[in-house]
């Protein structure tokens, strides 16, 4: 048995649905813990042992829940804000709750690496802790975060592979049920085809954007 | 705010005359009693042990030391980078210790600084990065235009506005640097080591530049550096510092004249030589007490190479120069000579007598 070509319109549709929008709360959720991570640590701008001691270990437990648990243990909390638990709607709570913190530390590891002497000279100037965030350290790491959040549209992609367990749908979900349960060989090689394809856009995507900014 | 300081009536010990106007002394940063300690896995480093100093207005103060001596411990302390852990740090009039962060923030602006590592934020062009300090503020989009395109002219970097830092070479990179610094119009700049990343060449063209910021923009710069040579070439006072101490300070000629420590006496040695040659040590072997060789000392004109052909006029001695250098310090001659005189022991005896007359400072190697 075969799959059609509408049925891989379909799933390519609900895999960048899942990814694009999982993508952008996660961006949303990991950038600014990200910077959290960074401004409260010691002797940094912001330094709040409390803040960093509570985010850094939360972070650090729902970085090691593999996604497939994660994707069932939260399926009383995906209810409650989706209303189903079922679907590829359903499979974007557990995508934000995964790549998340995932994207908080990739942003954490850009922001660390801007030399300490630009926030030396950009607190000599007299500016406040919110202006050396954003018109210090963001800037000087865009080049570094718009590569973070390529990487963890990939590792998006990945994840949603396993969104099929709970019916998300998608690439991966057709990959499995079709090429890998029924034998279709056909269906393998279209997929992975598609997959590569996309990995391979959004890396260069990524790649040139950052090239850009990053003006070396 | 702090109260404002009263200007205070200082003596002025007599400068031999370097051109510049002598004004009533007013003080623009003063370090009172000023500690500093890091706790460091369980030990403590007292990085500042008690740093009492005063920057005239209009100085170019130069602190000098070794590595580690805590002389950008102090520096950081003027814009409260750092917190002295006791004593005062009283900048153009306003008490650090009491002043609010908002105040602090604003007072800021009248204190520029520049880096050793340049400190530009590489994704922003030339024009950019010098206009940083104005984003911060409200200064309107006009007035940016007009005062860092006039600050680019000053450090002779129209062309590079829209190039990017890593397009520019250390010393470009340094104008784009003390431009920055003084885009709102600060009365003091602090330099840290800005020299040390760069060439003989290009420090010395730095060192100018700040030299005109000092004159055409009356701005106090206090800067801290590990080389003589820095002081020597722009500063009119400096201190010595020893591990987290102030060991000595005083007029740059004072220091290089008399060096009071083994510390100043090392860091003017790399710039005047004054060591005895060898082959002087060689001669006196072979004369044998026939001539007395001395090591003269002097500062000035009036000194030097007119009291050598007086010696030689007035007695009948004759003199030979073995060795002799001449600095200039602030646009006065500093010099060592080791001389060489020869005739009648009577002879030698009373041209020496003369010679110890002189303005000079006079030892006699045997
Ligand atoms: N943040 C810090 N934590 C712990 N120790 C520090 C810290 N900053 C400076 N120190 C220590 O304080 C002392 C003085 O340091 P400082 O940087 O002021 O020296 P320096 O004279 O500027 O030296 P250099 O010429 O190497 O720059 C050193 O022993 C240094 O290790
Ligand atoms: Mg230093």
């Amino acid at each position: 048995m075969e799959v059609t070509s509408d049925q891989v319109i379909q799933a390519v549709y609900e895999t960048i649905y899942m990814v694009s929008v999982s993508l952008v709360f996660a961006t949303m959720i990991g950038l600014p813990l990200g910077v959290l991570l960074v401004v409260t640590r010691k002797g940094h701008i912001l330094e709040n042992p409390l803040i960093f001691s509570i985010l850094n270990p939360i972070i650090n437990v729902l970085r090691s829940v593999p996604f497939i648990i994660l994707l069932v243990a939260i399926i009383p909390l995906t209810r409650l804000i989706v209303g189903t638990s079922i679907g590829t709607t359903a499979a974007i709570v557990p995508l934000i709750i995964y790549s998340g913190p995932y994207m908080a530390r990739l942003v954490e590891n850009s922001l660390l690496e801007v030399n300490a002497g630009i926030i030396e000279a950009a607190e000599a100037m007299g500016a406040t802790p919110l202006q050396i965030i954003f018109r210090f350290l963001i800037p000087e790491t865009l080049g570094s975060i718009i590569l973070s959040i390529t990487t963890a549209t990939i590792g998006l992609i990945g994840a949603t592979a396993m969104a099929g367990a709970i019916g998300g749908g998608g690439i991966g979900d057709l990959a499995i049920t079709y090429g890998y349960q029924r034998f279709s060989t056909m269906t393998i090689v279209a997929t992975v085809v598609i997959l590569v394809v996309l990995v391979q856009g959004i890396q260069s995507f990524g790649n040139v954007l950052a090239r850009k900014i990053r003006r070396n | 705010m702090g109260s404002v300081q009263a200007i205070r009536e200082e003596t002025h010990e007599s400068l031999p005359s370097n051109g510049k106007k002598i004004e009533p002394i007013e003080s623009m940063i003063e370090f009172h009693e000023v500690h500093k300690s890091y706790e460091s896995g369980g030990a403590t480093i007292e990085a500042l042990k008690g740093v009492t100093l005063n920057v005239h207005r209009g100085d170019i103060f130069g602190v000098i030391g070794l590595s580690g001596a805590g002389k950008s411990t102090l520096l950081r302390t003027v814009n409260r980078l750092e917190q002295p852990t006791s004593g005062r740090v009283i900048v153009d009039g306003n008490d650090l210790s009491v002043l609010s962060v908002k105040h602090l923030r604003s007072l800021k602006k009248n204190i520029g600084m520049i880096f050793q590592q340049f400190n530009l934020l590489s994704t922003k062009t030339v024009f950019e990065n010098v206009a940083m300090p104005l984003r911060l503020g409200t200064t309107s989009h006009k007035e940016i235009q007009e005062r860092v395109g006039e600050l680019l002219s000053f450090v002779g970097l129209t062309e590079k506005a829209q190039s990017y830092p890593n397009q520019l070479s250390g010393g470009q990179k340094q104008r784009v640097g003390i431009a920055r610094a003084l885009a709102t119009n600060p009365s003091i700049l602090l330099s840290d080591e800005a020299t040390s990343a760069l060439d003989p060449q290009t420090t010395a063209s730095i060192l100018e530049l700040l030299t005109r910021v000092n004159e055409e923009y009356n701005v106090t710069i206090l800067m801290i550096t590990h080389e003589m040579n820095v002081i020597k070439e722009v500063c009119n006072r400096v201190a010595v510092m020893e591990q987290g101490a102030v060991v000595e300070q005083g007029n740059v000629l004072e220091v290089f004249a008399n060096p009071q420590t083994e510390t100043a006496r090392h860091f003017v040695k790399s710039v005047v030589r004054d060591d005895i040659p060898s082959s002087v040590y060689k001669l006196l072997e072979a004369n044998q007490g026939r001539s007395k060789i001395l090591h003269i000392r002097f500062i000035g004109e009036s000194s030097g190479q007119p009291m050598l052909s007086q010696v030689a006029k007035r007695f009948a001695s004759d003199v030979h120069v073995l060795f002799g250098n001449i600095t200039e310090l602030q646009g006065v001659p500093f010099g060592n000579l080791i001389v060489e005189l020869q005739g009648s022991e009577r002879e030698i005896a009373r041209a020496y007598q003369y010679i110890l007359q002189q303005n000079v400072t006079v030892k006699e190697i045997s």
